[in-house]
């Protein structure tokens, strides 16, 4: 079974290379679908493959931004890729990542810092969660009275209607997104989200992502198109960092890529036959799974933790490709039955 | 004449405050994503190339040798590698016959 291991000539170890296409997948179909990089995911399960935690980030990075530009593609042709939005976004996103950066080393001077980074990150996947979670049964509760707003149906929580109120110019129009608003309001929730993530030393798409949706006013599907488009962007510019740092294993990246390849198509395809709340809902729980892992973690069950994340990737991901697959099973029943109607009528 | 002048020194200054800020930003940038992944130890990893041959041992060099040009190529492989299969998929995804240029934005 010697053809299933593969030599990785630069971190110098031999790793089990299915394991890495399946990775590879599962977190290109649920990067796909919620818009995010998935690091978190990424990260714990190349260490278990083998990987020196070392590697595993750098590699886990460069994996990314190919991954994110796969999904940007097939996402940009579906018009789900607000581009002058996400590069608006990119700025204030930066900035904000050096600020929070700072703010964790002034917190280094004053000692304890990883304890409060972890619980801060806690504190924001239970808010996450619950707005997630709540906006669902605030929107079911309005359905189930017949209350239906916007040509987009019921939503729970409209907090983005209220900052759209901030006229402080320059208003700018948002073509793919379908709204105006003052470009401070993407700037500084970029910059909110940047200062966390940089503050949290994370990616940052599992902040954005719902920050486009219920402060900003993207709708679910373009949150997750221009989230993908500006997770490209860092992760290929991380890509560069960590490959000079020599924290990067290229046969690793290229192998996982041909994996997340294919689950990037079924994640995003996925997308168009899954209601904007249902995106929301399976994204809501992927993050209680990741505030538990964190949790789990911080109390030393560094196994149950790990095994908690892989356990919700593979769910998850046989969960988006049932929905891809009966999809588009559905329609090209529905485009077969119109063919044969418009054939009957000639 | 004055006022052309006055603004041309604007201009100047300007362009020069311009410069300046994308200066700091490329010193600054590296910081910046570092700051986004975990916090990193010294570390000097030398790739062990003598049962390597090729290409595969054109990288590990590469990698030991000069670090620069190994994080360009990083950058520019995934990049290609990514549009590559991007490109292979979206050939392959046509040829289901779904419609793939289109999709109705329904939230609830």
């Amino acid at each position: 079974m010697d053809w299933l291991y593969l030599y990785m000539p630069i971190a110098g170890v031999t790793i089990f290379w299915p394991g890495l296409v399946l990775i590879g997948f599962s977190v290109g179909v649920l990067g796909g679908f919620f818009g995010m990089g998935g690091a978190w995911m990424v990260t714990p399960g190349l260490n278990i493959l083998g990987f020196p935690m070392a590697f595993a980030i750098g590699t886990d990075m460069a994996h990314i931004a190919g991954k994110s530009m796969i999904s940007t593609m097939r996402h940009s042709k579906f018009g789900n890729v607000d581009y002058k939005l996400g590069f608006i976004m990119v700025l204030g996103t930066f900035i904000g990542i050096e600020v929070g950066a700072q703010l964790v080393m002034y917190l280094e001077r004053l000692g304890k810092v990883e304890s409060i980074v972890r619980w801060v990150y806690v504190g924001f996947l239970a808010l996450i969660g619950w707005m997630i979670f709540y906006d669902y049964y605030k929107a079911t509760r309005k359905k189930k009275m017949g209350l239906v707003e916007g040509e987009k149906g019921t939503e729970g929580i409209t907090w983005y209607k209220t900052l759209h109120k901030i006229k402080i110019p320059p208003m700018v129009h948002f073509n793919t997104a379908g709204f105006t608003c003052s470009m401070w309001l993407p700037i500084g929730v970029s910059f909110m989200t940047g200062l966390l993530a940089g503050f949290l030393g994370i990616g940052g798409g599992l902040l954005r992502m719902p920050a486009l949706v219920y402060l900003i006013g993207c709708p679910t599907h373009i949150a997750v198109g221009t989230d993908l488009f500006e997770v490209m962007i860092s992760g290929l510019y991380g890509a560069f960092t960590y490959s000079l740092k020599g924290r990067i294993e290229l046969v690793g990246v290229f192998v996982m890529l041909t994996g997340a390849a294919i689950g990037a198509q079924i994640g995003t395809v996925a997308t168009k036959y899954a209601k904007g709340y249902g995106i929301r809902l399976a994204f809501g729980t992927c993050v209680v799974a990741c505030m538990v892992s964190i949790v789990l973690k911080e109390f030393s069950f560094t196994a149950l933790s790990a095994g908690l994340i892989l356990g919700t990737i593979g769910l998850m991901s046989t969960y988006i490709t049932v929905i891809m697959l009966k999809g588009a099973a559905y329609e090209l029943r529905e485009k077969k039955a119109r063919e044969k109607a418009v054939a009957r009528a000639a | 004449m004055l006022r052309a002048k006055r603004m041309g020194s604007l201009g100047r200054r300007a362009l020069q405050a311009l410069g300046a800020w994308c200066v700091s930003l490329w010193l600054l940038a590296p910081d910046w994503v570092w700051a986004a992944g975990e916090k990193a130890t010294n570390l000097v990893v030398v790739a062990d190339t003598r049962r390597l041959t090729g290409i595969m041992k054109y990288f590990a060099n590469l990698y030991n040798t000069n670090t620069l040009l190994f994080a360009i190529w990083a950058v520019v492989l995934t990049a290609v590698y990514g549009a590559i299969l991007g490109f292979l998929m979206d050939f392959l995804m046509a040829r289901t016959g779904l419609d793939l240029k289109s999709r109705k934005i329904v939230e609830h």
